[in-house]
Order: structure tokens, then C-alpha cells, then sequence
């Protein structure tokens, strides 16, 4: 097997880095700004009190990165006291999802992280009452062509992506966790259920329990066509594992539990056989072996290995080799599939391809 | 190849005689590092490997293998890498506050021309560097949040349109480096920074005055004091980091405005200009 690259041997094990050449930092930086994971990394020197150790010239980066990561968190923060507010005459429980949660809860995930807009989950009944007072408090659609609008609004799992006039940041609206037209069709109503009361927030804004934001991001990763941050997202993975692992001894247990419960049970195999693998993120046994209900056939698996083997590694030339234009490629092709039947998929790539208006700028 | 930008190393890749021209012409006085050094950020302009090389050649920059702009025309390719290395430092590094503007240096004290496009800002500053002012930056001041202190970046001026003539008639000792017509500014070209300022670039700068050019065709020169408040809020518009920094951003804005005197500056002739701003400097 190849040696690990400089980024996710620097992720697992810090202190392995004081060996460093020069030349060796160059390489490191450059890895980590692309995967987008500077941040992470230089959080991680700091937690191991490693930062004030690495050469001045590779510190002036990682230190930069700190502070616009802890920039960001501000930002989101100050995002979704807006969102509260904009929503507050409606009775809707309002569930942050990914990075907004793992900001507004501190967990350890956020630190470094950055972020490029909130995602929150709705219930659907009340999606008309929510995007209206969104508009009113200055959020607007992204999606101006008619097409656009029926595809995320007829078949997809969220809103089209809303815009502020004025701050100009994103918010995903979303009122399940998988497109409609998708394979796998976890219930939603069991995760507002389960949805936890944020501290300090009253009793309408919620995150994810443990579990079931463990299983969202899986999910998404794992359905995901565009794997630029994939080392970035499977980093997230890692560090939720972690962090839920040590705060809940039947964290384990619990979460095979709840995949099988939502239908899940794929993607949690693949969480759990690619953290392992990549980042040395510790599962028990017990749990390896019970995620195997999730496996897919052996061939199915060999050829994930193989995509998801290039896909998570660090986006730069320094780590790819000539297969990873073709596996990303095909990996593309593969979230498209699942997320929408034959059929569609046509039809929808017809459409993109000779209906929709081009950007007259390409 | 590795060169030393002040503080900073950046590691250049081009095959185009166009762009191994205008470093060679522009750069000829700046230190090398050898090939094993921490570079700041790997940039290269190669022409993309496609069919239009043969029928309207293009050229695009690129950081690492990230390609941040669309590709221009293949006799821009020195302007783009100038503009590359220019979105560089304004977007993928963060220790200091990085305002859009020129600043120049003489006896000590340094002087910020913080402005939009088109308000004469480089021009004046290639004026001032041309008579003597040491050159920090033409495009990007950075100022650290600690010592409220410049940190050189002195790197070719870039001139537009008429100001390349203005500029060569006004000194004609300079050196021009390759020309770019039709670009989306214009005709450009970049003008060799003085040799002294380069050897000296890793010697900050104290802000002393803070001035908001404008050029006005037959206008008389002024220099009016500019209420502080007013120069805080430009400034912050002015600079492309100010909510990236937070709270950090606010305070390095505040206390380079309290240590600077601020003024608005109106011109049309640059000779008068130049006197105006020695005799501030020798107040």
C-alpha cells in the first residue's frame, strides 16, 4: 500500500509532523488549503499545543486560517439568530443540520471548519408559511430558470437555495434529508422526533440527535456527486464518531440501531469501512462486524474501494494518480443514479444539456 | 521559479515567452530562493490543452490546480499573472488587514492611497515612486493588527490606458513592461518598481497620512483635511478582509485611522502633487 499522504497522517497523528522539512510544510499547506481542511489542521496543532513549533513561514497560513474559521463561526451564529428571528410567529420547530448544528452545539467538528452556508429542516406542511417569511425578511430564491425551480421543488429534498439581499449568504431549506425521487426514503417525521432543544435557543430550535446526525452527513456524503471536500466531509465523519463515542459509551450500539430504523443501514457501512480505513478513526469491532448488515455485495464493494479509496484523498496533483479523474467522474454518475430513477435522470440531463439557457459567459 | 516578494516567496511557472519577458524585465532585481523553499502560494499562466490553441490561443492562471478566473486571451498572460498574484494575497491570507490601495514611503513616514478604480491612485503613487517615494505597494496594502505597521509588497505598478503615457512622459527613465491591449480594463501595463524599493522591502512602514485621491481633468490641486469618521468608513469599504477579520478588522481599522492625519486630495497636474506631498513629508 501506497504511504499515507503528508494531510491525513497530519490529521491523525499531529505530532508526527515536528520532522518536517521546509519543503515538507510547502507540500502540507498546499494539500490542506485545497481539501479545505487548513483550518482543521492548524486547530489540530493547537490542540496538541503543536502550533507555536511549526516553521514561521508554514504558522503565518495555519494561523490565517484560524482566525477566518473563527471568523465564520461568528457569521453563523449571527445567521441563525436571523433565521430565529425571521421565524418567529411561526410555531415550526426549526432543526439546524451540519455545520450550523456543529457550531451552535461546539462541538469539536466546527473548529477550523469552513463554512459556505446554513442548512436547515423544516417540517413540510409548514414550507410554504417558512419560505414566505423568509422573503419578507430579505432571503430571496437562487434558481431563476422555470426548470430549476420545478426540479428542486417536484423532486428534490430541499427549497432552492435562498439567498439574503443584503449579507449575501446562503440557507438551504429542507424539508427531508434525501431527494424524493431518491432510493433510500428515511422518514422524516422520526428525526424532528428525535431532534434535540438547543440550550439557550427556547424550545424551537433543535439539532439532530447524536445518531441521526451521524447518519445525515453519512448519508450525504455517500450521495454525493461533487467529492472536492470529500476528505473535508469524511474528516467530519471522523470527528463526530469521536466526540459522540466518548460522550455516550452506548453511542455504538445505539447507532446501528437507528440506521436500521431509518433504512440507513448503507450508508453507515460505508462511514464506518472509510473512517477506519483512512483516518484510523477507532470503532469497536463489535459495531465493524454489526455495520456489516449494510454491506453491499463483495464486487459492489471492490469498485467503492477503489472510488472512494481516490476520492478521499487530499485534492491536490501531489495525491491523485490517473484513475482519479475516472473515479470521481464515476462517482458523479452514481449519486445522479441513486438520487433519481432512470427516467429521470434522462430526462434531466436532456434538459440541462439542450434546453436550459446557457451562461453567456462561458 | 522562487522569488522573494518582501516577506514573501512566490513560486512563478510559465512556458510563455510573454510572461518569462515581463519577469525578467520587471523583476530583474528581485532575490531568488532556491527551489526547496516554503513558497507562500504556487501560482503558474499556461495556455489550457485544448483545440483553440491553434485558432485564438488563450491562457489561464492557476493556484496549484486551482483555477480561479476564466481564461483570458493569450497576450494578456503577464497582466494575468499580476492580477493572479493580486487575488492571491487579497483572498487566501489573513494575518494583516489588506485594503485596495497604494502606499509609498519617504523619510520614514508612509503615505496610504486607499481608492476605487479609476481615481488616479496608481498613477500618482508611479509619480511619487518616480520622484523618489519609496514604493511599498501599488495595489495592496497590508497592515498588521499588532503594530499597525506596512508590510511591503512591492511588486511592478500597474498602469492603465492613458496614465502609461502620462507616466513615461512625466519620467521617461522607467521601465514598461509588456504591453496588453483590449484587456477588461483597457490597455495595460506594469512599471518596474525602483530598485531600492525592492532591496528595502522587508523594511516596514509607520502610516503617517491617509489621502483619498481623485483626478479631475483641469482640476486645481487640494489637499483638505477628511473628517476621521468619514476615512474609517472608507477605508473599511476599501479593504477586502474587513469583515473576514472581525473585531480585529475593526480595531486595525480605528487605530490606523487615529494615528494618521486624513485628507482628500484633488489633482490634475503632477508635478504639483509631487511638491504638495514633499512638503508634507518634511513637515
Amino acid at each position: 500500500m501506497k504511504p499515507r499522504p503528508l494531510l491525513t497522517q497530519a490529521l491523525i497523528q499531529p505530532e508526527t509532523l515536528s520532522g518536517l522539512s521546509l519543503k515538507d510544510w510547502d507540500l502540507l499547506i498546499r494539500q490542506a488549503r485545497h481539501a479545505n481542511l487548513l483550518g482543521r489542521l492548524a486547530y489540530r496543532l493547537t490542540e496538541c499545543h503543536l502550533l507555536s513549533q511549526v516553521p514561521e513561514q508554514a504558522r503565518a497560513h495555519l494561523e490565517s486560517a484560524l482566525g477566518v474559521a473563527q471568523r465564520q463561526t461568528q457569521a453563523v451564529q449571527w445567521e441563525v439568530n436571523r433565521i430565529v428571528q425571521a421565524l418567529e410567529q411561526l410555531q415550526a420547530p426549526i432543526i439546524l443540520l451540519k455545520g450550523a448544528a456543529y457550531i451552535i452545539q461546539q462541538l469539536p467538528t466546527a473548529q477550523g471548519r469552513l463554512f459556505s452556508d446554513v442548512d436547515i429542516l423544516v417540517p413540510k406542511p409548514q414550507l410554504e408559511a417558512i419560505e414566505l417569511a423568509l422573503k419578507i425578511h430579505g432571503w430571496i430564491t437562487t434558481h431563476h430558470d422555470e426548470y430549476d425551480q420545478r426540479y428542486y421543488r417536484t423532486w428534490m429534498h430541499e427549497l432552492p437555495p435562498m439567498r439574503h439581499l443584503t449579507r449575501e449568504t446562503l440557507l438551504d431549506v429542507h424539508h427531508t434529508i434525501l431527494p424524493e425521487t431518491a432510493r433510500y426514503h428515511p422518514d422524516p417525521q422520526q428525526l424532528l422526533n428525535a431532534a434535540m432543544p438547543v440550550a439557550g435557543y427556547g424550545d424551537r430550535v433543535k439539532v439532530l440527535a447524536p445518531t441521526d446526525m451521524l447518519l445525515h452527513s453519512a448519508t450525504h456524503l455517500f450521495h454525493e456527486g461533487e467529492l472536492n471536500h470529500g476528505l473535508r466531509d469524511l474528516s467530519d465523519l471522523d470527528s463526530l464518531l469521536r466526540h459522540f463515542s466518548a460522550q455516550d459509551a452506548a453511542f455504538w450500539e445505539k447507532l446501528i440501531e437507528r440506521a436500521k430504523q431509518l433504512d440507513l443501514t448503507r450508508p453507515l457501512y460505508y462511514a464506518l469501512r472509510y473512517t477506519t480505513m483512512i483516518l484510523d478513526t477507532p470503532v469497536p469491532p463489535t459495531t465493524l462486524r454489526a455495520a456489516q448488515v449494510g454491506a453491499p455485495s463483495w464486487i459492489t464493494r471492490q469498485w467503492m474501494d477503489a472510488l472512494f479509496r481516490r476520492a478521499f484523498q487530499p485534492p491536490h496533483p501531489s495525491c491523485e494518480d490517473w484513475l482519479t479523474k475516472p473515479a470521481l467522474w464515476m462517482l458523479f454518475v452514481r449519486a445522479h443514479w441513486l438520487k433519481m430513477p432512470p427516467w429521470l435522470l434522462i430526462r434531466h440531463l436532456f434538459h440541462k444539456a439542450f434546453i436550459s439557457p446557457k451562461d453567456p459567459n462561458i | 521559479m522562487h522569488i522573494r516578494i518582501g516577506s514573501y516567496t512566490v513560486h512563478i511557472r510559465s512556458a510563455l515567452p510573454s510572461v518569462s519577458q515581463g519577469i525578467h524585465l520587471l523583476y530583474a532585481d528581485y532575490p531568488l530562493a532556491d527551489d526547496d523553499a516554503f513558497a507562500d502560494f504556487h501560482v503558474s499562466v499556461v495556455q489550457p490543452n485544448n483545440l483553440r490553441r491553434w485558432i485564438a490561443p488563450q491562457v489561464i492562471f492557476r493556484f496549484d490546480h486551482y483555477v480561479p478566473f476564466k481564461p483570458l486571451p493569450a497576450d494578456q498572460a503577464y497582466p494575468l499573472l499580476e492580477w493572479g498574484l493580486n487575488w492571491c494575497f487579497s483572498t487566501q491570507y489573513h494575518r494583516h488587514l489588506v485594503i485596495h490601495g497604494a502606499v509609498v514611503e519617504r523619510n520614514g513616514r508612509a503615505l496610504i492611497l486607499p481608492a476605487p478604480p479609476g481615481s488616479g491612485k496608481s498613477t500618482l503613487c508611479a509619480a511619487l515612486v518616480a520622484r523618489g517615494w519609496r514604493l511599498l505597494s501599488d495595489e495592496l496594502t497590508l497592515v498588521t493588527p499588532d503594530e499597525i505597521a506596512v508590510v511591503p509588497m512591492c511588486r511592478p505598478v500597474s498602469l492603465k490606458n492613458e496614465s502609461l503615457q502620462i507616466i513615461q512622459e512625466f519620467e521617461s527613465s522607467v521601465t514598461m513592461g509588456p504591453l496588453a491591449f483590449d484587456t477588461s480594463k483597457g490597455t495595460v501595463g506594469h512599471m518596474r518598481a525602483p530598485t531600492d524599493s525592492v532591496l528595502r522591502s522587508q523594511e516596514h512602514g509607520l502610516p503617517a497620512w491617509i489621502v483619498f485621491p481623485k483626478y479631475e481633468a483641469g482640476a486645481v490641486t487640494q489637499l483638505n483635511p477628511h473628517p476621521k469618521a468619514g476615512a474609517f468608513m472608507q477605508i473599511a469599504e476599501n479593504t477586502f478582509n474587513y469583515s473576514m477579520l472581525g473585531l480585529h478588522g475593526f480595531e486595525t481599522v480605528t487605530q490606523l485611522v487615529d494615528r494618521c492625519d486624513c485628507y482628500a486630495f484633488k489633482y490634475s497636474n503632477l508635478n504639483e502633487a509631487i511638491d504638495i506631498f514633499n512638503c508634507l513629508s518634511e513637515a
